[in-house]
């Protein structure tokens, strides 16, 4: 029986590299400063001591170079699990992922394995800029071969951590980083989760929310505030981003006949796009509304508070949209906006908002 | 030089007959690539037998080999299996991938032969990382990339090498150096500066050789698997040779102004085959009616590997879709 204890995603994600890298003695971590006093924002603090420090292998700065070693690792016995600190430096290493990681698998006719994991971290705030605060899991998601992870609470985070490792696939793991501080009932110890699909958080009847990682926690104050405008919203967790299970989408959107799907990344050719386009062509009759979608502008993401003002997707834009979805009376849908915005109160923009630490 | 002697007889005439098979399966395609069923592209090793020949039988089945878009000589030099090759590069049911790789993917785990890609540079990583398993299993296979002089042009080799000789990874990256990338010659890509400096700058032991000449290949090929078995660390093996057709096709094509026929035919001067011949023959090792047997044994091996080929049936469109995850 595990116990319930509350600890942040980060955490979640070191217990759950932790237990996997225990069971498994394949079980090796790349990283550039693999070791050293930060550990990939703590999630590879200690494992070392645990494991093995010999399982720990410093990484030259050269990402293409070392996720191909990786994954000849992998290729012969290995289960590799390498962390890039910013999602932009695995860019580096895209032909790798795309070709070596993505196809050996099928172009060995199902002799060779690819088990690796590639944890990509996406930045937010703090003036991170246009190189440092990408969320690409679009581009990720776009091979087969791939599978594509994108948690947001740490429950789930360290279940899927696990179950990432003991996957004979390619997995790319895609942690916001402001999802690193959010708090969490967490089951302690060997704790896996299957990587199966979205997962309903919060049941309505009027419209479906699907959204991402850190825009699910938006998604999630929304539907509170909608609540109290008598607006009952089912919010899913993508979480899987490839293979992307719809069915759970689709049975909802059926119900509720409407769609808001809010991105972390672009909304042009987001995974948003996806998700609407398929809902679309297969529940077309039941739709009582234009699906809608929230996502990045098509700009790139600039360093300074003051133009990153209205940039993010955030709970009030969620609730504005649906309330035009659902024509609800302007002036409740401002004064509910005028809460919602009083909440933040005069927090910077450029700071994860505490509400969002849970726990949850 | 090292002399045939050096080698057991068996030795030298394994070595020679691989040649012998890898040029006549080459040339096979060569001529049945006009038939159009074959319908995918093919890059020949034509003229680089010795290199691919000469590296392998350093190596045992234990050993790992990573190659390229030019894998056919390597394929085969590792043990890969004759029929599965032509019945892949026919598209055929019993290709060797199904059907899903052509001939640029050519892979026989089951002897070595690990992957073949024909992205430049993009396999060589592979071979590393294959190495740290070894060395962190305590295994001591070795492992080899394979790949041409354009590849040391790419970041991904300078990544590679940097790892391997930190972590003195039991790695051979063996670099043919056939003078030209597609049409490109060498002195239009790279300063002139030996090759092998490349090497020498990531601090691993280097050796130069005719990539033509079997016994010289061996020769570094057995010091490096030796040094690399010690765990003394990865080598680097410069193979001059020459691409004998043309990059992508079962064509000559000295005709259309990027080289001269003369320089091709210095090349063919050199050819590895007939040199090694030759010099079994002068030790008495191999005489003309048993080069003619080995000859006829190879002509009926791949005259009943196209028959094979030919007559597999084409996958089933529905296998597109099966093992893209395990």
């Amino acid at each position: 029986m595990t116990a319930l204890r509350t600890i942040s995603m980060a955490d979640a994600i070191r217990e759950g590299l932790t237990e996997a890298a225990k069971r498994d003695p394949s079980v090796i971590f790349f990283a550039e400063g693999v070791a050293d006093p930060a550990a990939v924002y703590g999630t590879l603090k200690g494992i070392g001591s645990v494991i093995g420090h010999e399982r720990m292998i410093e990484m030259p700065v050269a990402e293409a170079g070392l996720c191909g070693v990786a994954i000849g690792a992998a290729l012969s016995g290995k289960r590799p699990v390498i962390s890039f600190h910013r999602v932009e430096f695995a860019l580096l290493a895209m032909e790798q992922i795309v070709n070596n990681a993505a196809k050996t698998t099928y172009i060995s006719g199902g002799r060779h394995h690819v088990p690796i994991v590639l944890r990509l971290v996406v930045g937010r705030g703090w003036g991170q800029g246009p190189e440092h605060s990408q969320s690409l899991e679009t581009m990720f998601s776009y091979f087969p071969g791939l599978k594509v992870v994108m948690p947001t609470y740490p429950a789930d985070t360290k279940g899927m951590v696990v179950a990432a490792v003991e996957d004979d696939n390619p997995v790319i793991l895609i942690e916001h980083r402001w999802c690193h501080y959010v708090q969490g009932h967490v089951p302690e110890g060997y704790y896996r989760e299957a990587i199966d699909g979205p997962r309903t958080i919060r049941q309505g009847k009027d419209i479906t929310i699907v959204a991402t990682s850190y825009m699910v926690l938006e998604a999630m104050r929304a539907a509170t505030a909608l609540a109290e405008l008598g607006v009952d919203a089912e919010v899913i967790d993508l979480r899987v981003l490839r293979p992307l299970a719809l069915a759970p989408i689709l049975a909802s959107v059926r119900r509720t006949g409407r769609l808001l799907t809010v991105d972390t990344g672009f909304k042009t050719l987001g995974i948003g796009a996806e998700v609407v386009a398929e809902t679309t062509a297969k529940c077309f009759a039941a739709l009582k509304a234009a699906p809608q979608r929230l996502g990045l502008p098509d700009h790139p993401l600039p360093s300074s508070r003051g133009l990153i003002r209205g940039l993010y997707p955030d709970s009030i834009r969620i609730m504005r949209t649906i309330s035009e979805m659902l024509k609800l009376p302007a002036e409740r849908e401002a004064q509910a906006e005028a809460e919602l915005a009083a909440q933040r109160g005069s927090l910077p923009i450029d700071v994860p908002d505490p509400f969002f630490k849970g726990p949850f | 030089m090292k002399s045939n002697r050096a080698l057991s007889r068996d030795r030298a005439l394994k070595a020679y007959r691989n040649m012998l098979r890898i040029r006549m399966v080459e040339e096979a395609i060569a001529e049945h690539y006009s038939e159009q069923e074959m319908r995918c592209p093919v890059h020949l090793s034509v003229g680089q037998e010795a290199a691919a020949v000469g590296v392998c039988l350093a190596l045992t089945d234990a050993d790992r080999a990573y190659s390229t878009h030019r894998c056919h000589s390597h394929y085969l030099a590792k043990g890969g299996p004759l029929k599965p090759m032509l019945a892949e590069i026919y598209g055929k049911v019993d290709g060797c991938l199904g059907g899903r790789g052509g001939s640029m993917h050519l892979t026989s785990p089951e002897h070595g032969m690990m992957l073949s890609v024909p992205i430049v540079g993009s396999s060589i990583p592979l071979a590393v990382g294959s190495a740290l398993a070894d060395t962190l299993d305590g295994r001591d296979s070795v492992s080899v990339a394979f790949f041409g002089d354009a590849a040391v042009e790419e970041g991904i080799w300078h990544e590679s090498a940097n790892f391997a000789s930190l972590r003195k990874l039991p790695v051979l990256f063996v670099c043919e150096n056939n003078l030209y990338s597609v049409y490109t010659p060498l002195a239009e890509r790279q300063p002139n500066r030996p090759l092998t400096q490349l090497a020498e700058s990531h601090g691993m032991a280097t050796a130069h050789a005719d990539g033509n000449d079997l016994d010289a290949v061996l020769s570094v090929s057995s010091e490096a698997v030796a040094r690399a078995r010690r765990g003394d660390g990865p080598s680097f093996l410069l193979l001059d040779t020459y691409r004998w057709r043309e990059h992508c096709g079962p064509n000559y094509d000295n005709n259309i102004g990027y080289r001269t026929p003369e320089e091709f035919e210095s090349w063919r001067a050199l050819d590895p085959i007939p040199r090694y011949r030759r010099a079994l023959e002068s030790s008495g090792a191999l005489s003309a009616k048993a080069a003619e047997r080995i000859a006829s044994e190879i002509a009926a091996e791949i005259a009943e590997a196209f028959a094979f080929a030919k007559a597999s049936p084409l996958p089933d469109a529905s296998a597109a879709a099966s093992t893209i995850y395990a």
